[in-house]
């Protein structure tokens, strides 16, 4: 045991410990907040099309050698996340058909890009990166540790000043419009910070799994409360206690981050599942 | 005093017409059913009221005290909200949010006024209950104390009392009513239920290929006989 302990004070005496800590447990605490809402709006799937998006614009971010990849994938899947919201409400492709054409052929059309374009010599194991995360999480610099500090606060600002607007509007859509709140507004503004948590969730979990940060906090929190502000503020800590717990693992057990800290939310949502619901 | 008026209002979508136009007018106080088989328009007709979606022509007009984004509003019953969590405060309260001066978080007013509704409706006691713990006619009571915090002069209700057992259908049309009667509540009902018109209605507005609007009770029982033969029991 003390052994463990010494070899956990050793990591923390290096600052990318802290950094890969600090940005883990920020990124799914904001994730867990907007699962909340995802889950609740049905919009879940919104999330996981997203996801494949970013991956393939990391995919041709990386083709065009940008120095800074966020520059691209971030606006890239923003459109896509209001495109995806449009044809969900009103338009020829069904919402769930839309998401299932994008998600897929953003997913194809980036290894192909990968495949033809790439300079690197392990393009598969670049794509498995992406995919399912990497240790790149380890390889944070001081600045993406402030993107991510000023994002994640934004989010967090944004997400408890319109709170009530937010559960209005998830709650019954009609009834916030008809009483005059601009709900497709709110949607807009869900739909993208949607985007802008997956694609900076994209280095801690990979863009396969980032649904799972959304999905499971959200729904281990909603077997155990009753009430919207404490299934919102329990799914944070289910989050923030996952995403913790599951570094800490990895880092011990030398296992990959991503699939870690998912395989300590989908057991805590296993273990939720048993408890009888309030 | 007059609350709305609808002239020659042709609904529908993508420009087209689901009838022909449309014209009623409601005073304060009345108790206007609005009847008419699926697909004839009364859903459509809601959704234009509440600003939902926009006539192709024709206008309505607001009278005294009454502006846009004044109509308490109680939807039809939604699958998809059986298992929401939410407490019966937090449903409550948040019919407060679109009103002008309430802002960002649950002002005092906000809280006096929601309480205030809930007494009203006999449900004060499930302030902390959970919402999918509730009967089907509790649950439309929070909803109708909803729409009473946002509105309090006019409420449009979307069949209310769908898949609710006749104990608590009646218990709802007799709230519906005190709500009308001693409150001066404006009621607007979509409705299947004929004999619900027939004993509370004051005015009767029936929708199908030529809407036609009856200003008081009397004439529309006489032009469709009692007991409404033409109408659809569902």
């Amino acid at each position: 045991m003390s052994e463990l302990f010494s070899r956990l004070a050793l990591y923390f005496s290096y600052p990318f410990v802290w950094y890969a800590l600090i940005v883990g447990v920020l990124i799914s605490l904001c994730s867990a907040l907007f699962g909340v809402v995802l889950v609740l709006k049905r919009f879940s799937f919104i999330g996981d099309g997203l996801s494949h998006v970013a991956f393939g614009a990391m995919a041709i971010a990386a083709v065009l050698n940008f120095t800074n990849e966020l520059i691209f994938v971030m606006p890239v899947t923003v459109l896509c996340a209001v495109l995806l919201l449009k044809t969900g409400q009103r338009g020829k492709l069904k919402g769930d058909a839309a998401i299932a054409v994008v998600s897929v052929g953003a997913l194809g059309l980036g290894y192909l890009v990968l495949d033809l374009g790439s300079a690197s010599a392990n393009v598969a194991g670049d794509v498995c990166g992406s995919l399912f995360g990497s240790f790149s999480i380890l390889t944070l610099s001081e600045t993406d540790l402030w993107v991510c500090v000023v994002l994640s606060a934004a989010v967090l600002i944004v997400f408890s000043l319109l709170y009530r607007r937010i559960f209005a509007v998830t709650f019954d859509e009609d009834f916030a419009r008809a009483v005059g709140i601009r709900a497709s507004l709110y949607n807009l503004l869900i739909a993208v910070i949607t985007a802008v948590i997956i694609v900076l969730a994209m280095n801690l979990v990979g863009s396969l799994l980032i649904s799972a940060l959304i999905v499971f906090p959200a729904l281990s929190a909603m077997r155990l409360c009753r009430s919207f502000r404490s299934v919102t503020l329990c799914s944070a800590w289910l989050a923030v206690l996952g995403s913790a717990s599951g570094i800490l693992i990895s880092l011990l057990a030398s296992t990959p981050v991503g699939p870690t800290i998912v395989a300590v939310e989908l057991g805590m949502f296993l273990l939720f599942l048993l408890v009888k619901r309030k | 005093m007059l609350q709305i008026r609808c002239q020659n209002l042709s609904l529908g979508y993508d420009r087209i017409p689901v009838s022909e136009p449309v014209s009623f007018e409601v005073k304060e106080g009345d108790y206007l059913c609005i009847v008419g088989e699926n697909g004839s328009g009364k859903t459509t007709l809601m959704k234009t009221l509440l600003h939902l979606m926009e006539p192709i022509s024709g206008e309505i007009l607001w009278g005294d005290g009454v502006t846009k984004n004044q109509i308490g509003y109680l939807p039809q019953q939604a699958e998809t909200k059986k298992d929401f969590p939410a407490t019966v405060w937090e449903i409550v309260t948040s019919g407060c949010v679109g009103r002008g001066k309430s802002g960002l978080f649950l002002g005092r007013e906000d809280k006096l006024l929601a309480r205030r509704q809930m007494e009203r409706l006999e449900i004060s006691h499930l302030e902390k209950k959970s919402y999918r713990t509730l009967s089907g006619g509790q649950q439309r009571r929070v909803l109708l104390a909803r729409a009473l915090c946002a509105a309090e002069k006019i409420l449009l209700l979307d069949e209310p009392v769908a898949a609710l057992d006749p104990h608590a259908t009646e218990e709802l049309y007799r709230t519906i009513e005190k709500l009308n009667r001693e409150s001066g509540v404006t009621i607007l009902m979509i409705t299947h239920d004929l004999s619900a018109v027939s004993r509370y209605a004051s005015s009767v507005l029936h929708m199908g290929d030529t809407p036609l609007f009856y200003p008081t009770l009397s004439k529309y029982l006489e032009n469709r006989g009692v007991g409404g033969k033409e109408g659809t029991h569902e």
